[in-house]
């Protein structure tokens, strides 16, 4: 214990070069604590998962720090895959669709030579609530929520200590959105593991988030714990026009909106 | 009042090599100049009752109904020619995703001109400022620069009020918009939303929002049907939605978080078979 399990200082992150360049995250910087759910919300293009994607070590074109568990995230040290793992948005798209489930969860296994292969894919399906009947399917035989499920458990594999959350939930249907929130709680509490979660959906976050940072445009704009978003008490206005957006169409509201583009 | 739309027993049927996949099984409900809600699960049906309305369907589809007529045009057995004087014209169809629906390489600005050239009977210029005055009422600023842009050098948000722009052009009697917001950011959501109820309170053009966000409906719409399997569960006021009745509708309602709850666990949906036939 001690120290945070998650650090980002001074995140710079550009796409492209010259004139056509955008600088995508403009200087963020949080921590998160061990066994801390960490929520990123913003709207589409404000960075989010950028920064998530920068942490998962997909994007290695940045500038600043980042740790995890102390390890220096830019110097792609083979430790780190075993701490930090990520889920996607979409598990239409993150499943290989001619691998078997038990080809999908025995492949980190395999890769990071670990052995009891069969005992830890049985476990693990077992894990995220799917019997071993799911074993041998192909993604195309299962829901959308039940291909989610697999995507966790292969997140789970390695028995990371953080999970990379990006959009879990925004492509499945609200009553099986539950049910993976619900199991993504459960895992955390009795993996214990620390959570960062990307979402544009506030309610989502205050469910799953015991602190959570608002970002626009690149920065962070506010950071505020749970029970602050929860009283609807945010400081800045760009979260408050996020929060009174969330409740609902409001003609009067929706007079009052800014944007730009 | 005269129903604009009046829909009776729809039914949708796609063969399959197991057999008939009854996908629409027996909607009925009439649309007067009002905004109506279609709410339901992925799968529910309630995208192809919006296309149905359209005849817009895909080949292997068998459409059928008691009575589908709009403004007292019979749909189901109205010739292709009348179709198309209706289709773009009298009802228009905005889909979600202004990605797949726009032509990439015309741009923004002729395509919404070119539907009010077709639709409207007007000539190229007319068209054109049209076309300008439309881009504007969606509250897109510079209207002269946006016109002249592909569809690639603009943002989803900004595609989106393209497409509504669009449909809008020939003034429709009736805008079926299947989740027309759900692939934009929520400010720009409200803002697309405050167009249509414009419309709505200000042209009498119906409305048939077709979405899967409760709370959006509710908050939205005048009334709302739920779907469920192809049927319509429950058929609510709008306002009344949070007190809707069937376990469906509330089994939905609780499954969703909320900002200010403290709830451990959500609630799961546990699928009753009766729901299938009740």
């Amino acid at each position: 214990m001690g120290g945070p399990a998650i650090s980002v200082r001074d995140l710079f992150v550009t796409f492209g070069k010259g004139a056509d360049a955008v600088r995508a995250v403009r200087g963020v910087s949080f921590d998160v604590a061990e066994g801390e759910s960490f929520g990123l919300v913003g709207e589409s293009g404000s960075g989010k998962s950028t920064v998530l994607r920068a942490l998962a070590g997909l994007n290695r074109d940045w500038t600043g720090a980042a740790s995890i568990a102390g390890l220096d995230v830019a110097t792609r040290d083979a430790r780190l895959p075993r701490i930090a793992q990520m889920v996607f948005q979409d598990p239409y798209a993150s499943l290989h669709p001619r691998h078997t489930v038990d080809r999908v969860l025995s492949e980190p296994l395999e890769i990071h030579g670990i052995a009891e292969v069969d005992r830890r894919v049985t476990q693990a399906l077992e894990d995220v609530g799917l019997g071993p009947a799911f074993r041998f399917r192909y993604p195309n035989q299962l829901s959308g929520g039940q291909r989610q499920r697999v995507a966790i458990a292969r997140a789970l594999m390695l028995q990371p200590r953080v999970l990379l959350l990006d959009e879990p939930t925004s492509a499945l249907d609200v009553s099986v959105q539950a049910e993976i929130l619900n199991l993504l709680k459960r895992l955390r509490a009795t993996q214990r593991l620390t959570m960062i979660l990307v979402s544009h959906n506030l309610a989502v976050v205050a469910h799953m988030c015991d602190r959570l940072a608002v970002m626009s445009r690149g920065i962070v704009v506010e950071e505020m714990d749970v029970a602050t978003l929860r009283r609807e008490e945010p400081k800045v206005p760009y979260t408050r026009q996020l929060l009174l957006a969330s409740k609902g169409y409001d003609r009067a509201v929706a007079a009052r909106m800014t944007n730009e583009d | 009042m005269s129903a604009l739309l009046e829909v009776e027993d729809l039914r949708v049927t796609f063969q399959t090599p197991t057999g008939p996949f009854r996908a629409v099984r027996g909607v009925s409900f009439a649309l007067g100049r009002e905004r109506l809600g279609i709410v339901g699960e992925s799968g529910s049906g309630k995208s192809l009752t919006g296309r149905a309305i359209m005849r817009l369907l895909p080949a292997n589809a068998r459409l059928e109904a008691k009575r589908l007529a709009f403004d007292g045009v019979d749909l189901l057995t109205a010739s292709s020619r009348t179709l198309r004087g209706i289709r773009g014209a009298r009802i228009s169809l905005v889909l979600q995703d202004p990605k797949y629906s726009l032509n990439p390489v015309m741009t923004v600005g002729e395509q919404i001109a070119e539907a009010a050239r077709i639709h409207g009977g007007i000539g190229a210029a007319a068209a054109r400022r049209k076309a300008l005055e439309m881009i504007a009422a969606v509250r897109i600023r510079d209207p002269e620069r946006v016109y002249r842009l592909y569809p690639h050098e603009v943002s989803g948000g900004m595609g989106q009020r393209i497409m509504i722009a669009m449909m809008l052009v020939p003034e429709p009697d009736l805008l079926i918009a299947d989740e027309p917001t759900s692939a934009l950011d929520v400010t720009v959501q409200m803002q697309v939303l405050a167009i249509l109820d414009d419309l709505v309170r200000e042209r009498g053009m119906g409305l048939i929002f077709i979405s899967h966000d409760l709370d959006l409906v509710a908050s939205f719409c005048d009334r709302v049907l739920v779907m469920y399997a192809g049927r319509v569960v429950e058929q609510v006021a709008a306002r009344d939605l949070a007190s809707a009745t069937h376990p469906y509708t509330q089994g939905l309602l609780k499954s969703l978080p909320r900002i200010g709850d403290d709830r451990a666990e959500l609630p799961t949906l546990s699928r009753d078979p009766a729901w299938l036939e009740g």
